[in-house]
């Protein structure tokens, strides 16, 4: 028996899978086949052969010990700025990819607020192009308008077309009802979601936190909660009206959690996302005036934050996505008000979210992976990955029970900005399968 | 005497001694200045720089007057907005002027926290010259100094804050170093230019002057910013002076003498009637000439009286 020797020792980028591996010990956990329990997974040629118990003994292929690790479907992030094209300096596709493998995904959706947007089909293909033959999927969601200016309508078939799985002008709202309504019936032709980032820019101008008490005392310009509720009932309104798909982005406040568990009471086609940010840091954090407490939608209050926890608890949240958006050392190491907003996510979500839910018990290990993986394939209209014979290799491993430190300097992003470096955390990435290829994680 | 904090940064995180302290050094400098000769040594040796990055006329005369009385080394520099210019960040600016060997930096910015994020970074005592809308902690001093010198003391007095309290550093300083030292403090204004659950600092709110000023000691009266009527946060400044303007007509609702403040500089007219500024209830050139007796004692205290325990 072979331990493992090419599996673990190389740890510089992406690795091609040996041709014959077998997952030893592992708890396989998928909701899809409703399975959670102690099995051995032999993967051959990138395909899943053969599940069970497998004895090692006269195995000839390499083996990776997954004693006390659970193996799920690949998890996909449905919401990272990957910065490229224009802003490369922050992130690129490659390294935003490695930074996501690290993390324990193995897809991510990039967000169109890049330089020149996602608002055409060449910015698609030069996407695709940058993330061939990648160990992780990139799945561009293009801009709602042109040049996400919130004025005319993107030329969305083609963009679909070309591999768009939806469409937002993330980063800003689509202030005009008039837009949003006809950009949810021109959306219902190829079946993909319209993602919303909530926010009337007309009560958030030149804010930098939430407004409350805290912002108050700091002396900040504050961006109203109700700015943010006031968007999601417009939209969930347009939705019901234009019987559309809609989901919201980064969800922030505990009215904009009731409004989405109402609109889908009555059957209305909303979805929803929350960071692990905000269900796990509140706006009494700002008062460090770190820079990296800035982020939009802001921080918001204890009461919000275990609204978003009782919504992920109660479905009524269906995805976790990161808003993974980094900025360089030198934009955020600035005075507060001149920072820019956004922290990184991908490489810290998977820990924050155990820590915070599976391990507080508020929800379990199939509803993390449903929120992770299921879900957000589902919305995107996209195929989940499935641990079955026969089936393509898309895994993530990880160990729940692992503790272990936040180290920024071990982060594969090409940027660092988070408010978790030196937390503690319990459950850690451990490897990632998929394209034939695998990649074990050294944060 | 000595202080226990390292920096001036505001008065929310010091302690109320130093509070204190500060007041009663601040008391002696006082007396200094009436003297023919205002210098006196006990910085000699020491520099200090000034780093104004928002305009300020009355602060910066303020404080290196206060330095040159006490023979600091003094340099100033003033840059309108730090991130406009290319190039330089704050902090590489702020270390390089450090890496010329200095004491101490006073420092106003338009951005809450950068004397918070000075401190951080720099190994120099930082005084908080006004960080945008957080805290102006020297003049919440002063002030408080004013108010001691002709009440007596600020236990159990009524102090209210009037007119723009939102994103207003002296309102808030004022707060802070009221309430730890027992004060009542009431603020008053259009309900647009208050902030949201500013009560919570254990203050009471009012949006009728007429009712405050039968129970105040102190009116405090801010500042108006000129350009929150663009803003929308009030109609228009004939009905902002009708309802909150401080007039002689106003005040004989008084049923005792009410001490008449204001930070400057003043838009006559608006918040406050020239009779009353110029009146004898009004400590408003006091406030000014104790401002650089509280300003020297701040640098006297965090030059000398350095506490190791930070
Ligand atoms: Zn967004």
């Amino acid at each position: 028996m072979k331990l493992t020797k090419n599996v673990i020792i190389s740890r510089k980028g992406f690795q091609p899978l040996p041709s014959s591996i077998l997952l030893k010990g592992g708890t396989i956990v998928d909701p899809l086949q409703n399975v959670n329990e102690q099995k051995d997974l032999m993967i051959e040629n990138g395909q899943i052969v053969q599940l069970g118990r497998i004895e090692s003994k006269n195995f000839e292929g390499d083996v990776l010990d997954c004693h006390k690790k659970v193996i799920t479907p690949g998890w996909l992030d449905m919401h990272v700025h990957l910065r490229e094209p224009g802003y490369e300096g922050k992130e690129t596709v490659a390294t935003g990819s490695l930074a996501a493998a690290n993390g324990g995904f193995t897809g991510v959706c990039c967000m169109p607020n890049t330089a020149p947007p996602i608002d055409s089909q060449e910015i698609i293909q030069y996407i695709k192009d940058r993330s061939k033959g990648s160990l992780v999927n990139v799945y561009p969601v293009a801009a709602i308008t042109k040049k996400r200016e919130g004025k005319e309508l993107a030329e969305i078939l083609e963009l679909v077309e070309q591999g768009a799985v939806a469409i937002s002008d993330d980063g800003s709202p689509v202030m005009s009802a008039e837009i949003m309504r006809r950009a949810l019936e021109y959306s219902k032709m190829c079946d993909i979601p319209v993602i919303g980032h909530e926010e009337d820019s007309t009560m958030t101008a030149g804010g930098d936190m939430n407004e409350g008490f805290v912002s108050t005392c700091q002396g900040l310009n504050g961006m109203p909660s109700v700015a943010e509720e006031i968007m999601i009932a417009r939209d969930i309104m347009l939705a019901e009206y234009t019987d559309a798909r809609f989901h919201v982005a980064h969800i922030s406040t505990a009215k904009s959690v009731e409004l989405v568990r109402q609109a889908k009471i009555k059957g209305i086609k909303v979805t929803c996302e929350v960071t692990p940010h905000h269900f796990t840091l509140i706006d009494e954090t700002v008062r460090t005036f770190d820079t990296n407490t800035k982020m939009n939608p802001p921080l918001r209050t204890e009461v919000d934050r275990q609204a978003l926890c009782e919504g992920l608890k109660d479905g009524t949240i269906d995805v976790i996505a990161s808003d993974h958006a980094p900025h360089s050392f030198e934009e955020k190491e600035a005075e507060y008000i001149y920072a820019p907003f956004g922290i990184i996510g991908l490489e810290t979500s998977l820990g924050l979210a155990l820590s915070q839910l599976y391990h507080k018990k508020l929800i379990s290990l199939e509803q993390l992976v449903n929120k992770f993986a299921v879900y957000p394939y589902r919305i995107l209209n996209l195929e989940c990955p499935e641990i079955k014979t026969g089936s393509v290799a898309n895994l993530t491993i990880f160990d729940p029970q692992e503790s272990w430190q936040v180290t920024p300097a071990k982060f594969l992003s090409k940027s660092a900005n988070t408010p978790f470096a030196n937390w503690k955390l319990k459950g850690k990435p451990f490897a990632v399968v998929n394209n034939n290829q695998i990649f074990v994680s050294v944060l | 005497m000595v202080l226990h904090s390292k920096h001036l940064l505001g008065l929310d995180g010091i302690p109320q001694k130093d509070i204190i302290t500060i007041l009663d050094t601040a008391k002696s400098f006082r007396e200094v200045l009436d003297r023919p000769i205002k210098r006196l040594p006990t910085l000699q040796g020491k520099t200090v720089v000034n780093l104004f990055y928002e305009p300020s006329t009355r602060t910066r005369i303020s404080f290196e007057l206060a330095e040159k009385r006490l023979s600091a080394d003094i340099v100033s520099f003033s840059a309108s907005n730090s991130s406009v210019k290319k190039g330089e960040t704050l902090i590489d600016t702020v270390k390089n002027i450090e890496a010329m060997k200095i004491d101490m930096v006073v420092v106003r910015h338009s951005s809450p926290g950068v004397a918070h994020l000075l401190a951080r970074v720099l190994t120099s005592h930082i005084i908080n010259g006004g960080d945008g809308g957080h805290e102006h902690p020297t003049q919440a001093l002063l002030d408080m100094f004013t108010i001691r010198q002709k009440l007596g003391n600020l236990q159990g007095k009524t102090i209210a804050l009037v007119g723009d309290i939102s994103h207003s550093r002296v309102a808030m300083s004022n707060i802070y170093g009221l309430k730890k030292v027992g004060a009542r403090v009431l603020v008053c204004g259009p309900s647009t230019l208050i902030p949201r659950e500013i009560e919570k600092l254990g203050i009471e709110v009012y949006y009728n002057i007429d009712e405050i000023i039968p129970q105040v000691d102190v009116l405090n009266i801010l500042r108006l910013q000129l350009e929150r009527q663009r803003e929308a946060l009030f109609p228009s400044l004939r009905e902002y002076h009708n309802y909150f303007g401080i007039t002689r007509e106003r005040l004989e609702g008084a049923t005792k003498p009410i001490l008449i403040m204001h930070p400057g500089p003043m838009n006559r007219g608006i918040e406050i009637s020239s009779d009353v500024a110029d009146s004898d209830h009004s400590v408003i050139l006091e406030q000014v000439t104790n401002g650089v007796a509280v300003r020297m004692a701040v640098l006297y205290l965090l030059a000398g009286g350095r506490s190791e325990t930070h």
